[in-house]
């Protein structure tokens, strides 16, 4: 864990890792999409239009996965200082502004021939909407310090701050019977999941390849991110120069 | 409290080792109280800003909507409540700006009491210099929209809760904001994406009171948010004013 | 001048104490210790760290690398409290409001050395006659009197002083020096900044040089 901290060998890590992730990442969208638009059965009630499930469903999961994963890395940077921990929690602000954005719009083009309208102000939608006005504040806010760890410190504890929020989103469709659906897909009782198998597997395949996607993007980002942070010192020098690592007497 | 031995070989002064006892947490958090007060008193004239503020908006609705009085009464509760929510924004912003840029922060920082409570002691003056006028000034506002007689001490009990969960609220994005670069729009943006769960809240016990259904509900939400924050809200504050002073 | 005799740990140690910022170096490694009745003058010129030294030994900025010790309890806002007393480039008083009022506030919050009073304080600091007027209608000078009046009023054995000689006159900067003298004979310590500029107090002070 010590040694993953340190910048450069991270950096190393992370670049070796990410293609693989990539690839397993696009060869498992392939196969849960394929599954879910040809090989799963229309829905009795909404036939065929349905099927944008399959991207608006783990777009949201993802939504609410990110931010709890931006907190976690927030929650060390602020504790502990870590550089790492502080550039992996602001570089995965605007993968989950990202999703967070296809959720809505998933939804929103899924709400029109299902409910007849483009956008309602129900529980669920409004608290996902709110996410992604989070989303932008962790990132308005970071950019506006001119130190950046510093700044990324400030975004960290707005990102705690908001955290309040994902529970809402996540139980508002049980406290609040409004129009979204219910839960269908129950992880902590799967009896309780009203979700055809052949439905269900595409959808979890798609889960795992944003996942596996995700954090493919955030190795990408935080190698970036490390560069710019540490642009002044050897190790970077070094990689973009091309020169060998000189041993010097003095102080940096 | 002595904290060094010394042989009493001549009358070498005590006074250097023996740490004197430091002012009690509610001396220090009175004597803030008293300075925000004194601040406020001498800076009466701009207190009245989002008050004519508020009275100009509001006054705003019935030329904008205009005039029927049954189309007034429906919408004035929720109107005011937003009112409110926009009138506090400016000087929410300003909380702590003037004391970060003359070093007050930094005296607070070093004072022997909790950070935490000097910072729920700011909101506390804060909340009382300059939200506490507009909820005074509601009777009037609320006639301005033809407010339904039955609504008014419903909105007003739903402010008293609101305000100063948005308050404390606020206080820990002002502190976030107060070092960074200066942007008015800013903490705006971060505070009403927060301030939605409260205002449907607050929203909702006004409704409910204006069809004559029961009101208690939601207001009892409300306290209990308020509750949490009071707890939680001066602690992420005092954080975020640790990294504000950092330069 | 009679020296107490060492209390058994210095008032303020330093042990490889070193601060980064962006990861270029700026100060440090450090070692130095501040005893009873001593005074030590940190030089250097704008930009090697002086005030940024003194924001680390004050609890604001924590270190990058070693430790810090008060009375050889390690630095923590217990082992701080009542014990330092802070003096940087910003006055920590609001403009809007009188001497009075600004010390009265500090001393509500810190305190008082004992029988001192904002009055008696601001007389000895030579400008009583300024204490309840807004403090913007001071003069610069006037205005880093009234820090020094924070000296005399509020409680600390360790004083931190950032560029105390700033804005000040002839009868100033003597008023500086005499304040650091009585306080070291009480048996307090100072760590004081200068550009250097200045004739230091203290020709036994020991220094040391904060490099760019």
């Amino acid at each position: 864990m010590h040694w993953l901290g340190s910048p450069p060998n991270f950096y190393r890590f992370a670049g070796a890792l990410r293609p693989w992730l990539m690839a397993v990442a696009l060869a498992s969208a392939a196969v849960g999409l394929y599954g879910g638009l040809v090989l799963a059965p229309p829905d009795y009630q909404q036939g065929d239009a349905y099927r944008i499930i399959f991207i608006h469903v783990p777009s949201a999961w993802m939504s609410l996965f990110i931010y709890a994963t931006m907190a976690v890395a927030g929650l060390i940077a602020l504790v502990w200082r870590v550089k790492l921990a502080e550039v992996i929690a602001m570089e995965c602000a605007p993968t989950g502004a990202a999703f967070t954005l296809i959720t809505l719009l998933t939804g929103s083009l899924w709400g029109k021939p299902m409910w007849g309208t483009w956008w309602t102000w129900d529980a669920r939608l409004t608290s996902e909407l709110v996410l992604f006005f989070l989303y932008l504040g962790v990132i308005g806010l970071y950019t506006a310090f001119e130190d950046r760890r510093r700044g990324a410190r400030a975004a960290s504890l707005l990102a705690l701050v908001g955290i309040v929020n994902l529970p809402i989103i996540h139980y508002s469709v049980q406290w609040w019977n409004t129009l979204h659906q219910g839960t269908t897909v129950d992880f902590l009782d799967p009896a309780r999941s009203s979700i055809a198998p052949a439905m269900l597997w595409p959808l979890l395949v798609m889960a795992l390849a944003t996942h596996l996607y995700f954090f493919a993007s955030l190795l990408g980002r935080t190698r970036t991110g490390l560069l710019s942070l540490e642009s002044g010192k050897q190790w970077v020098r070094v990689l973009v120069d091309g020169q060998p690592a000189q041993t010097t007497g003095a102080p940096t | 409290m002595v904290t060094a031995i010394h042989p009493l070989a001549d009358s070498t002064p005590v006074a250097a080792t023996t740490r004197p006892r430091s002012p009690g947490t509610l001396r220090a958090c009175a004597a803030l109280l008293r300075r925000d007060f004194m601040l406020a008193w001498r800076r009466r004239g701009e207190l009245f800003l989002p008050l004519l503020y508020a009275v100009i908006v509001t006054a705003l609705f019935p030329f904008a909507l205009g005039p029927d009085p049954e189309l007034l009464a429906r919408i004035a509760g929720g109107v005011l409540l937003v009112i409110v929510v926009l009138a506090m924004l400016p000087a929410l912003e300003a909380m702590f700006r003037a004391d970060l840029e003359d070093g007050t922060l930094e005296q607070w920082l070093l004072a022997p009491q909790p950070l935490a409570l000097l910072a729920l002691t700011r909101v506390i003056a804060h909340w009382l210099t300059t939200v506490l006028p507009l909820i005074i000034v509601m009777p009037l506002l609320g006639a301005l929209l033809n407010l339904p007689v039955k609504v008014l001490p419903v909105l007003i009990a739903a402010l008293l809760l609101a305000t100063p969960l948005l308050v404390l609220l606020g206080s820990v994005l002002s502190a976030l904001t107060a070092g960074a670069r200066r942007s008015g729009i800013l903490l705006a943006l971060m505070l009403l994406p927060l301030a939605v769960p409260v205002v449907i809240f607050a929203a909702g016990a006004i409704a409910a009171a204006q069809s004559g259904m029961p009101y208690l509900a939601p207001l009892t939400w409300l306290a209990a948010a308020l509750v949490l924050a009071i707890v939680l809200a001066p602690l992420a504050c005092a954080a975020a004013l640790r990294i504000a002073v950092e330069t | 001048m009679a020296t107490p005799p060492a209390p058994s740990a210095p008032l303020l140690s330093a042990h490889r104490l070193a601060f980064s910022r962006n990861d270029e170096p700026v100060f440090g490694p450090l070692d130095f210790s501040l005893g009873s009745g001593e005074t030590v003058l940190v030089e250097g010129d704008n930009g090697s760290g002086k005030t940024t030294l003194l924001r680390v030994l004050a609890g604001m900025l924590p270190p990058g690398d070693g430790e810090i010790r008060f009375d050889g309890q390690p630095s923590s806002r217990d082992s701080r409290n009542g014990r330092v007393l802070w003096l940087g480039h910003r006055s920590g008083m609001n403009e809007s409001l009188s001497a009075r009022e600004n010390l009265g506030f500090l001393a509500g919050l810190y305190g008082t050395r004992a029988g001192m009073t904002a009055a008696t304080a601001m007389e000895r600091v030579g400008i009583d006659g300024w204490i309840d007027e807004p403090l913007r209608t001071l003069s610069a000078g006037q205005k880093k009197r009234v820090g020094l009046a924070r000296l005399l009023l509020l409680p600390g054995d360790v004083w931190l002083l950032d560029e105390p000689y700033a804005n000040l006159d002839r009868h100033g900067i003597e008023l500086v020096n005499a304040l650091i003298a009585e306080h070291c004979a009480r048996g307090g310590a100072a760590l004081v900044t200068s550009h250097g500029a200045v004739r230091f107090a203290d020709p036994h002070a020991r220094h040391i040089h904060l490099a760019t």
